[in-house]
């Protein structure tokens, strides 16, 4: 149910602007890999060049390879729609479809894929919801809109429909900074969960965050504003924080600048 | 959130006198309050008055009338017998009206959809500015063009409309001018095309970035976007915007007074010539009415009124039924 990422000499644009500048690393599945780095570093960016939503921004576009175990997501023939299915995303702010019921919102991803019978989806909904942690709070009122959950409900919602369809990597871009305390920890507690069955790479600016979910961490920065981002090092979490290797990682995490 | 170890504090100004007393109630603050309370007032009034003005005068005129105000099918409302109804007015009304939506709404959509989300950059604005510009066309040169371009060449259609579905009775037709009611609604369907397009338009264009993300995000095609996304968003809007579009098509009377080639029947093929609506029987029969012909149309045209506010209504009813679906309240 996960793969592997493997990313080399990746180089994404906004029209003439580069935003990150030939990044390679290696994702390993079944595990949590958090990107933290200054504001405009790039590290949303390259996480949405990992399910091909980048080029869908007018003026996107990217150099490279992607490779998801042996196939190469940037390669001809390969179709974006495709590999969305494969590689789930779930974003910063929670965007559950308004005029669908929360049953619907789940079953969403299903429904692009091909026919199912209602009792098969009803047991998707339910397993996929129980997967997220929501099902206890919202089994009772499937059929209500899902915009009158609270944030943290609706981010789990978010979850639940991305990990619905099964994808083999679930990408998620700073999935707690519009959540409190609480629907953070819940988020959390989730993603650790979640790793055992699917490859996780986690945004973040929160760098206790970082620290409490993620197995390795990788550090960007830019040179300076207008310049593009540039995957500084990556490395076990543990050793990210305690002792990294690049000086500016060390700055960056003890609060020196960013 | 400012977490640096430094935090500015921008200079205050120093207070002025430290006394918080004064006049409670500033001139400008009174005169904008009296502007805007004696516009609301002076809008209720004048509705009031065209109501009180048109319900008087229908009075006069359905009193007066000797048969049935809203069964006859015919108008004659001179002499000491005046008859008339409106019920070939309504149907005409109605009937041209749907058949314009019914054309213009699907069309408007697909242009708006096009413009919004397909066509690109450099091909969608100009495109955008030709639709808006049918809307600036003089409702009497649509009229005009009806009659000498769009009658002579539907017959054809019309034609070819009754070899295949004349056995429905309401696509029968009998080789005269194509002067009917379906041609008004085509007429009329351009007509409100500009409208309803401009409008919808505005509204997918709105739909939050976020929303259509989501359904990208799950594997949807740029078509199952729209279908998820985009078209549940602007729902109410395209329901709003068709609303305006009828408005428009209920009320439109010099193009279809110069298309229609009235008379004082309800016939079923609407493809045959003849038929009326209300904005075309008052204008083409206002100028040799009596006073109490005039009464008359004036009744009629207080029935088109109600009739257009029911419709708002309905619409407001669809809109605020799926409320809570809405995307407002995401």
């Amino acid at each position: 149910m996960a793969k592997r990422i493997d990313v080399s000499g990746l180089n994404a644009y906004y029209g003439a602007h580069k935003a990150i500048d030939d990044i390679s690393m290696t994702v390993e599945p079944r595990s949590v890999t958090a990107f933290i780095g200054p504001s405009g570093c790039g590290k949303s960016t390259f996480l949405r060049t990992l399910n091909r939503m980048h080029e869908v921004t007018p003026g996107g576009r990217v150099e490279g390879k992607v490779m998801l175990d042996d196939e190469n997501l940037y390669g001809s023939g390969v179709d974006p729609v495709a590999v969305r299915r494969t590689v789930g995303m779930v974003f910063q702010r929670p965007n559950p479809f308004p005029t669908m019921s929360i049953f619907d919102n789940v079953a969403a991803g299903l429904r692009l894929n091909g026919k199912y019978r209602k009792s098969e989806l009803k047991d998707v909904v339910e397993r996929s919801l129980k997967g997220a942690n929501l099902w206890n709070e919202v089994k009772d009122r499937l059929n209500k809109p899902g915009s009158g959950l609270s944030g943290g409900q609706q981010q789990r919602l978010c979850i639940a429909r991305a990990i619905a369809v099964e994808p083999q990597v679930l990408l998620m871009d700073e999935p707690c900074s519009a959540l409190d305390p609480i629907s953070t920890l819940a988020i959390e507690d989730l993603i650790g969960e979640l790793k055992e069955r699917f490859t996780i790479v986690i945004v973040t600016h929160n760098m206790q965050q970082a620290a409490r979910v993620s197995d390795r961490t990788a550090f960007f920065n830019l040179a300076a504003v207008g310049k593009p981002g540039k995957l500084i090092e990556i490395d076990e979490t543990e050793r990210i924080f305690s002792n990294p290797s690049v000086q500016a990682t060390e700055d960056y995490i003890s609060g020196r600048f960013g | 959130m400012d977490y640096s170890p430094h935090p500015t504090t921008a200079p205050s100004p120093p207070p002025a006198t430290g006394s918080v007393s004064g006049k409670a109630v500033r001139p400008g603050d009174r005169i904008f309050l009296g502007l805007s309370r004696g516009s609301g007032i002076a809008l209720l009034v004048i509705m009031a008055a065209i109501a009180a003005f048109l319900t008087y005068r229908s009075v006069l005129a359905i009193s007066g009338d000797k048969s049935n105000f809203f069964t006859t099918l015919d108008w004659n409302a001179v002499g000491t017998e005046p008859k008339f109804g409106i019920a070939v007015l309504a149907f005409g009304t109605l009937v041209s009206s749907v058949v314009a939506m019914l054309i213009a709404v699907p069309v408007a959509v697909g242009i708006a959809l096009f413009i919004s989300h397909y066509a690109p950059r450099r091909l969608a604005s100009p495109l955008g500015y030709v639709i808006d510009l049918l809307a600036a066309v003089p409702s009497i040169v649509y009229g005009l063009w009806g009659a000498l371009f769009l009658v002579p060449h539907l017959s054809g259609l019309y034609g070819w409309l009754n070899d295949f579905l004349g056995w429905t009775g309401i696509f029968s037709y009998s080789n005269g001018a194509a002067r009917s009611l379906f041609t008004v609604g085509i007429l009329l369907a351009i007509m409100i095309l500009p409208i309803v397009t401009s409008v919808s338009r505005e509204v997918f264009l709105q739909v939050p970035r976020m929303h259509e993300e989501a359904a990208l995000a799950l594997g949807a095609t740029r078509w199952e976007v729209i279908r998820m996304s985009v078209l549940p968003f602007g729902r109410s809007g395209v329901i709003s915007a068709s609303m305006l579009g009828l408005g428009r098509a209920l009320g439109e009377t010099m193009a279809v007074a110069t298309v229609l080639s009235p008379s004082f029947l309800i016939n079923a093929s609407l493809l045959d010539p003849g038929g009326g609506t209300f904005a075309q029987n008052i204008a083409s029969k206002f100028s040799e009415a009596d006073t109490f012909g005039q009464d008359a149309l004036i009744a009629s045209g207080l029935v088109l009124f109600v009739i257009t506010l029911l419709v708002n209504g309905a619409a407001r009813l669809i809109i605020a039924r799926r409320k809570e679906y809405s995307g407002a309240s995401a």
